[in-house]
C-alpha cells in the first residue's frame, strides 16, 4: 500500500476511471450539490448579516425590552390625624416571616418545624399551601405576620434548622383608636381585579385600597406616588440584578375636623344604645364627632374578614357596619316643625303671630289626625307651637302651604339632599313631593301633606342632615358639613366661616325658629326642660322629635292604654332631637337620633345636652399640639 | 496453495471474500502463494496501523475543532459550568471518537454485508419508537434502550444511507436507466420517512427524504426520470400538507406570521431572531450573551445553540462556525469524489449530503427562515444520539476515505 501511495500523484479530482461507468456522472453530479451546497449556506450567511448586522439595533431594542423589566415601589400611604394632630390612621411597620420554597428541600418539615416555635393555626396552613400552588419557587410565601421581638427571636435561634425562613418587614394599616372612628376613618382593603385593571399602581403587593369611610374617599391623596427599580429579570421573571431605584412620594397626610377626645366621649355617653349623633362646628360645617354606634375593628378588614365575622355582622339587626349619621335614614318627626314654619313664614301663607286652635286633633276629608296631646294645646302661636310641639298647628300649616314649599324649605336647610361630606355610601334620605308620589304611580292626599308637617309618612333624613339643617338655623350660612380640614398641614378654604354663603332666608324668620327651638329647651313647659345647660350664661336652643315607626291603630290609642315604652324594641318610636349652643353665638350644632329610643325629650336630649357640655367645655390646651402650630391654629 | 481467483461480485461471492479475510480488503485477485499468505496472516497489525495512518487527520481534527466550539458553547448555555451540558457532552464526543475511528477501520466489503441487517434493525426500531415511544414536545420521537435515550430516527438515516449505497452499488450505473430497479431503493426511502413523519418529526422527515433524493441523484438517475418526478411535486405537497398534523400546520402558520402568536409557538421564532439581532457584529461576549443568559432563548442548548453563539460572538463568531460546518461538508463530499467505487462514492456522498441537510435545516430553522422542527445542530448541540448518529456517520466517511482506493466490486461493471 506504501508503495502504491507513493506512485499515485497528489491531486484533488481523480483521473476519469473509463472503466468506471458512473463516475463521471457522480462526480459532475456530486460538484453541482457541492455548489448547491455552498450557495445554501451562503444563503444563511447573508440572511445572519441582515439579522445581526442590518437589523441589529432593532433587535437589541427589542432584547432590552426582553430583560430590563421596571417595577413600581409601594409608596407609604398618608397618615389620617385629628384636628390637634392625634394620629388615626397609620402605617405599622409588621414583621412577617416568609418561606422561600426553593431554598428548602423539605417544605412541609420547615412549615412544622417553623410552627413548634410560632403556632400556625389550620387558617395560616390553608393560605400557606395555597399560595404556594399558585406562585413560582422563587416568589416567597409569608408564613406568619405581627411576629413579636421574641418570635423573632426564636426564628433566629432556630434558623439553621429552618432553611428558606427569611424575616421581613412590611407596613399594615394600623387604626388606633379601632371601631371608635371605624365610621368614619374607614378601612383598607387589598384592592381586587377591578382595581388593579384600572391602576398599575395598586397591583404592588402591600397596596392597600380605602374601602370605606375618608381612607376611600381621600384614596387618591392617601395612595402617594409610586416609586420604580429597574431590574434585569430572566425569562420566567425572576430578579438578577438591580440596575436603578427612584424611591416613592408618600401619600399626603389628611387632617380632619374630628376631635378624637370628643368623640370619645359622646361613644362613651350613648353607652349600648343603638344610636348616632354628629357634632358640628355651626359656622364652618366641621363635623368634630361622628359616632354611630355599635361600630366594628377595621383592622380585621386589611387581613381579611372571616366568613363567620362577616355573616354575623351582617345579620346584626344594629347593622354595625352601617355609618347611622350618613346612612342611617330617619322621619324626623317633630324636629322636622322649623322647616315647615319657615316654609310657611316665607311663602307669607301665615305669619309668626297668627294663631290657631288645637283640640287635640285634625280633620280632614273623613280622617283624623291626632296631637301628641290628647285634649289639645287651645289656641297657639308659632312660639308656642315649637315650644309645646303642638302637632294640630303643624298639620294646619302643612295643609295651607302644601307639600312643594315644605319641600323647598327642608331641601334648602340641607335635609333631603345629598351632601358633600367626604364620605362614600351617604344616603340622599327623603322629602315627598307629589310629583315624587306620581313617578312612582301612586296618588298624592291630603292627608301625606299633613303627616309630612310633623315630619312622618314618606319623610326621611339622616342625622348629619339633621346637624346641618340645625347649623343652617343657628348661623343663616349655608354651612356644607366635611371632614378633612388640612392636607399636609395647609388647611382649606371651607374652615373659613365667612367663605360660606348666607341662607337665601329672610333673618327675622331665622330668628322666629331660633326663639321657638330657645323655648323649647329654657321657657317653662318647654318640651325639652331636661336639655338645658348647667354652664352659667350659656343657653342651648334646640327641637325634641319621637317619629313612629309603627302606625298606632285608633283603637289602641281610644283604649287609653296606650304607652310606647312598653312595646317590643324594635316597635318603639325613634327617639331624636337637635340643638345648638352657645345661642347668642352659636358655635356647635348636635344632631342625635337613638333608635328606637321612645321620647325624643327623655332619651335624645339629655344625651345632647351632655354632648354640647362637653363640647363646649372641653379645652384645646389639653390636646397634643402637632410641632409648628400654637393653640389658636390648631383651633 | 493459490485459491480460485474469480470475480467476484457482491453478495454471490460473499462466502469466499470472508475466507480471505474480512479485513484484508486487499485486491482479490493479487492475494495467493505461501508467502503472501503469511504475510496476510501477519499483516493485520501492519494494516491497522498503515490504514490508521491513511486516515485524514486533518479532517479528524477540523471534526474536533467544531466539538471544541460546541464544549465551549454548551459551557455557556450551563451558566459557566460544565454541568449539566458541557462534561458529557464531551464525554460522548470522545466516545464518538472512538467509534469514528473504529468504524473507519472497517472495508466496504464488510459494510456491504450489513448494511441489510442494520437497515432492518433501524426500521424496526422506528416502529417500536411508534408503538411505545417516549413523548417529547407533542410527538413520540423517543426510546429507552438499555437505559439509554435513543432516537432511532437519526441513527435510521445512516441506516438508510447505507443501504443505498449497497443497493445502487450491485446495480451498477448501467441499470440506473431502467426505472424498475428504482422502485426497490424509492421504498427504502420512502418507509423511514413514512414512519417518522408519523411519529412525528417533520424536521427529520424531510432530512431523510432529501438525503435519499441526493443519493438518487448522485447515483446516475436519468435526467428523464428526474424530470418525471418533479413535475407532479406540486400536487403531492398539497396532499401531504393535508395529512399533517394541526401542531404541524400551526408551525407553518406561525412561521408566516410569527407576530400573531408571540408567547405561543411563534416565541421560539421571535426570541431567537430577537436574540441573533442583539449579537451585533462583535457579540455580547462569551457567557454574556443577555438573550441566552437569562433563559429567553428556549431550548439554548439543543436546537437553539447557534442563536446563542451568534448572540455572544456577534456575526464574526457565526459565520466563522458556518464555515467551519461547510469545509467540513466540502470536505467530505472531495472524499466521495476521490472513492475508486460506487459504493464508497455513493456512501460518502450520502453521509455527507445527511450533514448538510441537518446544518441547513437547523440553521434556517434558528433564523426563521423555515418553521421550527426538532433538528439540532450537529456536533455542537446536546445530545447523545445526534452526536453518536454523527459520529457514525463520520467514521462511515472516514472508512471510505481510508479505502478510497479500493476496487470493490468494479469486476461486475466490466462483465457487463
Amino acid at each position: 500500500m506504501k508503495l502504491r501511495r507513493r506512485k499515485e500523484p497528489k491531486r484533488l479530482m481523480p483521473i476519469r476511471d473509463l472503466k468506471d461507468p458512473g463516475s463521471g456522472v457522480f462526480t459532475r453530479r456530486a460538484l453541482l450539490l457541492m455548489a448547491a451546497q455552498t450557495a445554501a449556506l451562503g444563503v444563511l450567511g447573508r440572511r445572519l448579516y441582515d439579522l445581526q448586522i442590518r437589523d441589529g439595533d432593532h433587535f437589541a431594542k427589542l432584547a432590552d425590552n426582553n430583560r430590563i423589566s421596571k417595577r413600581l415601589l409601594a409608596p407609604p400611604r398618608g397618615l389620617i390625624v385629628d384636628r390637634y394632630g392625634v394620629a388615626i390612621a397609620a402605617n405599622k411597620t409588621n414583621w412577617r416571616a416568609l418561606l422561600l420554597p426553593e431554598e428548602t428541600t423539605d417544605v412541609q418539615g420547615t412549615i412544622d418545624r417553623f410552627s413548634t416555635l410560632v403556632p400556625l393555626d389550620e387558617r395560616d396552613r390553608a393560605r400557606v399551601a395555597r399560595e404556594m400552588r399558585h406562585k413560582r419557587k422563587f416568589v416567597p410565601v409569608m408564613l406568619r405576620d405581627f411576629l413579636s421581638w421574641d418570635d423573632m427571636a426564636r426564628i433566629e435561634l432556630n434558623s439553621p434548622g429552618l432553611p428558606g425562613v427569611l424575616i421581613d418587614v412590611g407596613t399594615t394599616r394600623f387604626y388606633p383608636y379601632g371601631s371608635l372612628l371605624a365610621h368614619t376613618v374607614g378601612y383598607v382593603a387589598p384592592p381586587n381585579e377591578q382595581d388593579v385593571a384600572k391602576s398599575a399602581l395598586l397591583a404592588l403587593p402591600g397596596m392597600r385600597m380605602g374601602r370605606a369611610g375618608v381612607e376611600q374617599s381621600q384614596d387618591d391623596l392617601l395612595r402617594g406616588e409610586s416609586g420604580s427599580v429597574q431590574m434585569e429579570v430572566n425569562a420566567v421573571g425572576r430578579v438578577m440584578a438591580e440596575l436603578d431605584r427612584v424611591e416613592g412620594t408618600p401619600g399626603d397626610q389628611i387632617s380632619l375636623s374630628l376631635d378624637v377626645g370628643l368623640q370619645r366621649a359622646v361613644l362613651g355617653r350613648i353607652g349600648d344604645q343603638v344610636a348616632s349623633a354628629v357634632v358640628m362646628d355651626c359656622r364652618n360645617g366641621e363635623v368634630v364627632a361622628m359616632v354611630s354606634n355599635p361600630s366594628f375593628d377595621p383592622s380585621l378588614f386589611d387581613s381579611g374578614v372571616s366568613r363567620t365575622q362577616w355573616a354575623e355582622w351582617t345579620s346584626n339587626e344594629r347593622t354595625p357596619l352601617i355609618n347611622k349619621a350618613v346612612a342611617g335614614v330617619y322621619p324626623p318627626g317633630s324636629t322636622f316643625k322649623p322647616a315647615v314654619a319657615m316654609a310657611a313664614l316665607s311663602s307669607g301663607a301665615i305669619s309668626a303671630t297668627d294663631r290657631f286652635f288645637c283640640p287635640g286633633h285634625f280633620d280632614m276629608g273623613g280622617a283624623r289626625f291626632h296631637c301628641w296631646a290628647k285634649y289639645g294645646h287651645g289656641s297657639l302661636d308659632l312660639h308656642q307651637a315649637l315650644k309645646f310641639s303642638c302637632d294640630v298647628y303643624f298639620y294646619e300649616v302643612a295643609h295651607r302651604i302644601g307639600m312643594e314649599k315644605i319641600a323647598e324649605s327642608a331641601h334648602a336647610f340641607g335635609l333631603g339632599t345629598e351632601l358633600g361630606i367626604e364620605l362614600p355610601h351617604q344616603r340622599e334620605g327623603l322629602i315627598p313631593t307629589p310629583e315624587w308620589r306620581r313617578r312612582h304611580g301612586h296618588h298624592w292626599n291630603g292627608g301625606d301633606t299633613v303627616v309630612s308637617g310633623i315630619g312622618q309618612g314618606f319623610v326621611q333624613v339622616t342625622p348629619l342632615q339633621l346637624a346641618t339643617y340645625t347649623s343652617r338655623i343657628a348661623t343663616g350660612r349655608a354651612v356644607e358639613p366635611h371632614l378633612v380640614r388640612a392636607v399636609n398641614g395647609s388647611v382649606g378654604a371651607k374652615a373659613e366661616p365667612t367663605n360660606w354663603p348666607a341662607l337665601d332666608m329672610d333673618p327675622k324668620f331665622l330668628d322666629a325658629l331660633r326663639g321657638g327651638m330657645f323655648a323649647v329647651v329654657n321657657e317653662p313647659h318647654g318640651t325639652a326642660p331636661k336639655a338645658r345647660l348647667d354652664i352659667p350664661g350659656v343657653q342651648m336652643a334646640g327641637k325634641t322629635g319621637s317619629a313612629q315607626v309603627r302606625r298606632v291603630s285608633r283603637a289602641l290609642r281610644e283604649s287609653g292604654h296606650f304607652n310606647s315604652a312598653s312595646l317590643p324594641w324594635e316597635y318603639r318610636p325613634h327617639a331624636l332631637f337637635i340643638c345648638f349652643a352657645p345661642f347668642d353665638a352659636p358655635r356647635y350644632a348636635v344632631s342625635v337620633v337613638i333608635e328606637h329610643g321612645n321620647a325624643g325629650a327623655d332619651a335624645a336630649a339629655p344625651l345632647a345636652r351632655d354632648i354640647m357640655t362637653d363640647a363646649l367645655t372641653r379645652d384645646p390646651v389639653n390636646h397634643r399640639i402637632p410641632p409648628g402650630q400654637t393653640v389658636a391654629d390648631a383651633e | 496453495m493459490v485459491l480460485p481467483v474469480k470475480p467476484t461480485s457482491g453478495l454471490a461471492n460473499r462466502s469466499g471474500a470472508a475466507a480471505r479475510g474480512v479485513l484484508a480488503g486487499l485486491d482479490p485477485r493479487k492475494s495467493g502463494g505461501k508467502f503472501r499468505k503469511r504475510l496476510l496472516r501477519a499483516e493485520p497489525s501492519f494494516r491497522i496501523l498503515s490504514k490508521l495512518w491513511s486516515v485524514s487527520w486533518l479532517y479528524v481534527l477540523l471534526i474536533c475543532v467544531l466539538a471544541g466550539v460546541g464544549y465551549v458553547s454548551l459551557y455557556s448555555a450551563g451558566g459557566g459550568s460544565a454541568r449539566p451540558f458541557a462534561g458529557p457532552q464531551a464525554m460522548r464526543f470522545g466516545f464518538g471518537l472512538v467509534l469514528m475511528i473504529t468504524v473507519a477501520m472497517m472495508p466496504p466489503r464488510f459494510l456491504v454485508r450489513i448494511a441489510v441487517p442494520l437497515y432492518i434493525v433501524a426500521i424496526g426500531l422506528l416502529v417500536a419508537v411508534l408503538r411505545m415511544g417516549h413523548v417529547g414536545k407533542g410527538a413520540e420521537r423517543w426510546i429507552m434502550l438499555g437505559g439509554m435515550q435513543v432516537q432511532p430516527s437519526e441513527y435510521a438515516k445512516v441506516a438508510l444511507v447505507l443501504m443505498l449505497a449497497t443497493w445502487f452499488h450491485r446495480i451498477s450505473y448501467a441499470r440506473m436507466g431502467n426505472p424498475l430497479w428504482l422502485i426497490p431503493p424509492a421504498f427504502m426511502v420512502l418507509l423511514p420517512v413514512g414512519l417518522v413523519l408519523k411519529e412525528p418529526n417533520l424536521g427529520t422527515g424531510v432530512i431523510i427524504g432529501g438525503v435519499g433524493a441526493a443519493m438518487f441523484f448522485a447515483a446516475g438517475m436519468r435526467l428523464w426520470q428526474i424530470a418525471l418526478l418533479i413535475l407532479p411535486t406540486p400536487v403531492l405537497l398539497k396532499i401531504a400538507y393535508a395529512h399533517l398534523h394541526d401542531y404541524q400546520k400551526a408551525r407553518i402558520t406561525t412561521f408566516m406570521h410569527p407576530e400573531s402568536d408571540p408567547l405561543g409557538a411563534g416565541y421560539n421564532i421571535i426570541q431567537s431572531k430577537i436574540a441573533l439581532g442583539s449579537g451585533g457584529m462583535w457579540g455580547q461576549g462569551y457567557m454574556r450573551g443577555t438573550q441566552g443568559q437569562l433563559n429567553f432563548l428556549p431550548e439554548k442548548q439543543t436546537d437553539f445553540i447557534f442563536t446563542m453563539i451568534a448572540e455572544e460572538w456577534g456575526y464574526v463568531g457565526g459565520i466563522a462556525v458556518i464555515g467551519l460546518l461547510l469545509l467540513l461538508i466540502l470536505g467530505g463530499m472531495i472524499m466521495a469524489i476521490r472513492s475508486r467505487n460506487r459504493f464508497g462514492r455513493l456512501l460518502a456522498l450520502g453521509i455527507s449530503v445527511n450533514f448538510f441537510l441537518y446544518c441547513l435545516v437547523n440553521l434556517s430553522m434558528v433564523m426563521g427562515a423555515i418553521p421550527v422542527g426538532g433538528v439540532p445542530l450537529p456536533l455542537i448541540s446536546y445530545g447523545g444520539s445526534a452526536m453518536l448518529d454523527v459520529m457514525l456517520g463520520f467514521g462511515l466517511l472516514m472508512s471510505v476515505w481510508v479505502h478510497r482506493n479500493s476496487r470493490f466490486g468494479e469486476e461486475r461493471d466490466e462483465q457487463e
